[in-house]
């Protein structure tokens, strides 16, 4: 790794003097430094169509800095093995590194143990691993989940599958016009049947927060657990899952600038231990004979066979990466893009912001009037803009709205005002070229 | 940029895009289809009229979609009227063919109409975007369906 270009100052390990997953974090620069962080980004200084690339599609996807890269190469390179068995050397190397991974995740979310950290394929496996094994288990027929109208898909189908397995009822909390959480609405939804809560943190079509401290508390009132989709919500600010008193929080790595393959599960350690199995094989059992199998505690129940090794090594390394900027720095500069991009594009004449709740992470969607969102998109990806179009995998929020589709501009801690103006440009030349 | 965008969207294209033709609910159709793209939520229904021999005396369609695929519908609906079914299976065959592989001429499909040929082969600039592949095969899916006697289609 290049000193001179890294923003962040994080040290290489070096595996022969030290065993890797202890690499402790600098302190973070003191302003923010937007050209040393992007220069940490490889990609970055790629040009599309001989054009600088404008990545503003980090909603689904962040890229990964170079710090993320090497980890995972040092990983392949140097100590590569499978983890939790071996006596050899790099069995143990790689699994202080993995099991090291998870202790940043805990810290990252200040669980109180690192046993409350299981690592899934994403947070798509982590909510179906919840609704199958905590709902399959506790979930009778006539019980009631509420989710919000603002859900991805993926924290809507489980439950769903879940109604037709266990005849349970779902309720959903409305939104109104701006995309805010109906607060009173949940309030009035909430009684002796409800068991479950399952909403987003942050609506990955709106951008809006959901004030989920408030949301736990009548949940728990009611004595009803709640799991939270921390997708749009780890990116962009600083998560204590204690503090927020949460049963369940998921999150996907590859959203946070970590590689794909590999989300996270957090629980309750209590709630965890009292779940049966997800699936079920290696590395979950305490002993196995043909007539009884006993499971181990978590996270390892819930991770049968080989995990994604190098895969959450190198969330850890993105863990570091981001923890040494500071999350309250990154949410500080993106709600400073954030601001700059709702003005710029409000005054593109046609266009809607679609979203404008009180509360927001740096998530713009927005349809202008007369050009489909996906001729837009393909419009602005010749000037070398990558931007989002469809429906965002929540049809609900898309119907609300009577849409098919809006275009979404999702803000990194990479991005910039200047990306900003590529786009309100390309949305001017946009609204020119299709009249 | 606009340059290459322009082989994408032609002015034909746009126009058709802005003001199909044939947009309506044919009241008297003896097939329909559904057709819908999930990946980006485009929908539309095809609706056609058939004679006892199988000809296609009219078609029009209904939905929501991008310019390209707004077009693409309108056109087709233009060419079709008056073609028999295995006219319309020809068409659409050759229509995939072009938006799929380089180098195919769809005035070597014979005798259909020049101007209506000429007009369709404007749609053939998707072949350089992958991804609007679909969209401009959306409505041709659809209309073999509803000939074929399906309901609903989808493309992913």
């Amino acid at each position: 790794m290049n000193e001179e270009s890294t923003a962040v100052d994080i040290a290489p390990r070096n595996p022969q003097q030290a065993l890797p997953g202890d690499n402790s974090t600098a302190a973070p620069p003191g302003a923010y430094d937007i050209e040393r962080i992007r220069a940490d980004f490889p990609i970055l200084k790629q040009k599309v169509y001989g054009k600088p690339l404008v990545y503003l599609d980090n909603g689904a996807s962040a890229q990964k800095p170079q710090h993320v890269l090497d980890a995972m190469n040092e990983a392949y390179e140097t100590y590569y093995s499978n983890v939790h068995r071996g006596v050899h050397w790099t069995s143990q190397a790689s699994t202080e590194s993995f099991e090291g991974s998870r202790k940043k995740v805990a810290a990252f979310l200040n669980a109180a143990s690192e046993n409350e950290i299981i690592f899934t394929r994403g947070a798509t496996e982590a909510i179906n691993l919840v609704a199958a094994s905590w709902g399959g288990a506790n979930l009778n027929p006539g019980d009631e989940v509420i989710l919000s109208h603002m859900e991805h898909h993926s924290n809507i189908v489980p439950w769903q599958i879940l109604r037709q397995q266990k005849g349970i009822e779902l309720k959903i909390v409305p939104i109104d016009d701006d995309g805010n959480f109906l607060f009173d609405e949940y309030e009035k939804m909430l009684s002796e049947k409800t068991k479950m809560v399952a909403v987003t943190h942050v609506s990955n079509a709106l951008g809006t927060i959901v004030p989920v401290e408030d949301v736990i508390r009548l949940a728990h009132d009611k004595g009803a657990l709640v799991l939270l989709d921390g997708c749009q919500a780890v990116p962009h600010m600083a998560v204590d899952v204690q503090a927020l008193d949460a049963d369940f929080y998921v999150f996907s790595g590859h959203k946070l600038y970590g590689p794909t393959g590999i989300g996270v599960l957090w629980g309750r350690e209590d709630l965890l231990n009292a779940m049966p199995p997800y699936q079920s094989g290696g590395d979950m059992i305490s002993s196995v004979t043909f007539e009884k199998t006993t499971f181990k505690k978590s996270p390892h129940r819930f991770e049968a066979g080989t995990p994604a090794i190098v895969e959450a090594i190198g969330l850890g390394a993105a863990l570091d990466y981001v923890g040494a900027i500071g999350l309250g720095n990154i949410s500080a500069h993106e709600q400073g893009v954030l601001q700059y991009a709702s003005e710029r594009l409000q005054a593109v004449e046609g266009l809607r912001i679609i979203g404008q709740a009180r509360e927001k992470a740096s998530i713009v969607s927005f349809v202008i009037d007369g050009i489909h969102a996906h001729d837009l998109g393909t419009f602005v990806d010749r000037a070398g803009v990558a931007v989002r179009v469809g429906h965002h995998c929540a049809q609900p929020v898309m119907e609300r709205y009577g849409i098919a589709a809006t275009a979404r501009a999702s803000f990194g801690l990479y991005n910039t005002r200047n990306e900003v103006d590529v786009l309100t440009d390309a949305l001017t030349d946009a609204k020119e070229f299709f009249g | 940029m606009f340059d290459e965008l322009r082989d994408l969207y032609q002015e034909v294209i746009l126009d058709h895009g802005k003001s199909p033709r044939n947009f309506r609910h044919l009241e008297n159709a003896t097939c329909l289809a559904h057709g819908n793209n999930p990946i980006c939520g485009d929908m539309l229904v095809v609706y056609l009229t058939l004679d006892d021999d199988g000809r296609i005396t009219d078609v029009a369609f209904q939905g929501e979609g991008c310019a390209i695929s707004m077009a693409s519908a309108s056109m087709m609906t233009e060419i079709l009227k008056g073609k028999t079914r295995d006219e319309a299976k020809r068409l659409y065959e050759g229509f995939h063919d072009m938006c799929t592989k380089d180098g195919f001429d769809l005035s070597e499909l014979g005798d259909f109409d020049e101007d209506a040929i000429d007009r369709l082969t404007m749609l053939s600039g998707v072949r350089e975007f992958p991804i609007r592949v679909k969209c401009a095969t959306l409505a041709w899916h659809t209309m073999q369906a509803a000939v074929d006697g399906e309901q609903e289609i989808s493309t992913e």
